[in-house]
């Protein structure tokens, strides 16, 4: 009897544990829309607005900021800010509770309410970040600062809300340095400008008596190295943004050039061109020690370190052909990774580490593209008549380069213009300068 | 319980009060925390000292005094020290006169430095690993197909359904491991009851950030789609239902 009971319990055990199995259902595709978001306009109170008015003549500074909010998660190309029109719930109200009905309503995933106001001759900010579909806050922060400095609370509210819905640390309240080009291509001025990432805030730092190249960022400070000419040499400059201060790096006995900083801004590493043969070198700024890393009879240019400094990746044609090499910070174990048909240029290496950006040439084409640091998963991201240098963003997802394009149909005339693309290689943006431009440098952000 | 008796009028009408949520207050200092180089730490210094500050829109690159720069010891030379050659005529232009922020907070380190090396040569392991997973599924498919679970038609709806539900975030890394099991009890309808993360645990872990992120979208896509798309049918076959999110094919792409 028992060795029945047993059996019995055993084939209902089975059984049962067949029947409560847990179907899983693997969910491996969704759509690639950006996130809806609905950027309520920034609340603030009657007095503060007029003092707003008074000390930065714009009507209303809420309105503003959440302008710029909504502007830079547009251009990210990852979010979908709903038309304010739509909107049922007041701005101070939505900021003390939203209903989240209306809001779903709309389709709005996630909302962005705050308030502005006038504390202590500052200005404060308060934001809210919410999940729509969940009903609950994801971020609240309040920032003070001086009035001047509301575009910036724009540019950190965008990075914060980017941080927290995408996983990775956002871009925007950054600059760029750049070359602003002026008059015909016999006869061009060229200038260092740096402005906002959204192209406000333009100033040109210098005023083109000396043709200027490849301005680039120390990732560390407000430290600009760039290419300039002396006595008709081109020679390697530092510039230091908060000071104006300027020097050459050194005196070297030719030409260099392509310079740019190591991640810890510590060091220099660019070509040096003498009889016909260029090489890379480092310069140490702190002791002016020169090293040479690439001893070649071929043409090394382009370098650009790892974001950790262990690896450099730079151009070279010494397999007949200029192709992308990485090799170690101290010259060896040099290993070609580019293997495409076409020529290749300027690697630049991602903050991230996972990529190399690049310029490409096949078949009278440019192309923007990257390559994994092995050279597998070579993508095009975009392709036009003349394209090159691309830089990084911060947070190694969007490259911004240049693009010269011909003015008229006859291919005379051409301009010269900066534009972003991102890792998708969908979204593609001209970045409006007042004048023409090239050789964009990308800083780190300004509020780590 | 006595006053709610005692003063019935009292307890008719729910106070709709504002949720309490914190806020995070954060100083936005003068000036940007980028650390100066610690030369133009020094020229700032002395500037502020003499109570100066001369801006100008056009400033030209400063020229630099020496005719000849000092020379740069080459490698095969002997190391010499050079000066830095400055103009102290020329503007001290502060380009952005503010801001320092903020974040004390979410500190952890989307990317690791040291690990750069792992990056490359690397394709060999995620060859291995993309083979174990389509084993994996393989494997998930053959035990559906057994449990007598959802057919194949029944699954393939419930798919679509959720496909179009889910807006992937964009900003993941395609390489790394973000694999967000969700554990559903179902109406028969299809609405939900409830919904619980299976790893919840790794949601607030330091460094796992992109793992939150996707997590948070496969809840919002379940909310947004609901009531779910199930068979008429065998509601005790489904009313337990994991869905395992998963951007990677998506995100290579």
């Amino acid at each position: 009897m028992d060795m029945y009971k047993k059996i019995f319990f055993l084939f209902l055990f089975l059984f049962q544990s067949n029947a409560f199995a847990l179907i899983e259902v693997d969910i491996t595709r969704g759509n690639l829309n950006p996130l809806p978001v609905a950027v309520s306009p920034l609340s603030i109170d009657e007095v503060s607005k007029k003092e707003f008015e008074k000390i930065l003549k714009k009507e209303n500074i809420g309105s503003e900021i959440s302008s710029i909010v909504e502007k830079n998660l547009k251009t990210s190309g990852l979010f979908n800010p709903l038309n304010k029109d739509a909107f049922l719930q007041e701005p101070d109200i939505a900021n003390l509770k939203p209903r989240f009905e209306d809001w779903n309503l709309i389709k709005a995933q996630a909302l962005i309410t705050g308030k502005v106001s006038f504390v202590d001759e500052k200005l404060r900010v308060e934001f809210r970040l919410w999940d729509v579909l969940a009903g609950r806050e994801m971020m609240a922060l309040a920032f003070t600062t001086v009035p001047t400095n509301w575009r910036r609370v724009g540019h950190i509210i965008s990075d914060k809300v980017y941080q927290r819905l995408t996983g990775e640390k956002g871009y925007f309240d950054t600059r760029i340095i750049y070359v602003a080009e002026e008059g015909p291509k016999t006869k061009r001025v060229k200038k260092l400008a740096i402005m906002d990432q959204d192209g406000s805030n333009n100033k040109f730092l210098t005023l083109g008596n000396e043709l200027v190249l490849t301005p680039r960022f120390n990732p560390n400070s407000q430290m600009v190295t760039y290419l300039s000419y002396f006595r008709n040499l081109p020679r390697v400059y530092l510039l230091d943004i908060e000071t104006g201060t300027q020097e050459v790096v050194g005196d070297f006995p030719g030409m260099t050039f392509a310079p740019r900083f190591s991640p810890d801004g510590k060091k220099i590493i660019m070509s040096f061109a003498k009889d016909g043969n260029s090489d890379i070198y480092t310069m140490d700024l702190e002791n002016r020690i020169v090293d040479k890393i690439t001893n070649h009879p071929s043409i090394d240019t382009s370098p650009s370190y790892s974001p950790d400094g262990k690896y450099i990746c730079f151009n070279s044609d010494r397999s007949g052909y200029q192709q992308i090499y990485i090799m170690d910070s101290n010259g060896k174990n040099v290993k070609r990774i580019s293997f495409g048909k076409g020529l290749y240029g300027t690697p630049v290496w991602s903050p991230r580490g996972d990529l190399i950006a690049f310029t490409k040439l096949h078949k009278g084409k440019f192309y923007i593209g990257v390559m994994r640091t092995d050279g597998t998963g070579e993508r095009l991201l975009t392709e036009n008549y003349y394209q090159e240098a691309p830089s990084w963003s911060p947070n190694g997802r969007v490259l911004i380069f240049y693009r010269e394009t011909k003015t008229d149909e006859k291919g005379e005339g051409f301009s010269a213009k900066l534009w972003s693309i991102d890792l998708t290689g969908y979204n593609e943006r001209q970045v409006v300068t007042p004048t023409d431009a090239s050789d964009p440098s990308w800083s780190s952000l300004l509020s780590n | 319980m006595i006053t709610a008796l005692s003063l019935p009028f009292l307890s008719k009408k729910p106070i709709d009060l504002p949720p309490i949520v914190s806020v995070e207050l954060i100083q936005i200092t003068d000036k940007t925390n980028i650390p100066f180089a610690p030369k133009a730490k020094k020229t700032i210094e002395k500037i502020k000292e003499k109570e100066e500050k001369l801006v100008s829109e056009q400033a030209p690159p400063k020229k630099v005094k020496k005719d000849k720069p000092d020379a740069i010891p080459m490698p095969d030379q002997e190391v010499k020290k050079v000066e830095k050659i400055k103009d102290e005529k020329q503007n001290p232009e502060k380009i952005d006169n503010e801001v320092k922020q903020v974040s004390e907070f979410e500190k952890e380190e989307l990317f690791d430095p040291n690990n750069i090396a792992a990056l490359i040569d690397k394709s060999k392991e995620e060859f291995a690993e993309t083979e174990k997973k389509s084993n994996k599924v393989t494997q998930d498919q053959v035990a559906n197909i057994e449990n007598t679970g959802l057919s194949l038609s029944e699954e393939d709806a419930l798919k679509a359904q959720i496909f179009g539900c889910w807006s992937i975030p964009l900003g993941l890394p395609y390489n790394e491991n973000l694999l967000v099991r969700i554990k559903l009890q179902l109406k028969p309808d299809g609405s939900i009851i409830s919904s619980e993360i299976l790893d919840h645990a790794r949601m607030n872990k330091p460094g796992q950030g992109f793992y939150k992120v996707l997590a948070e979208s496969a809840l919002r896509a379940i909310k947004l789609c609901q009531p779910l798309r199930v068979p008429t049918t065998g509601y005790e076959r489904w009313k337990d239902l994991q869905l395992n999110f998963d951007a990677r094919e998506m995100l290579e792409g």
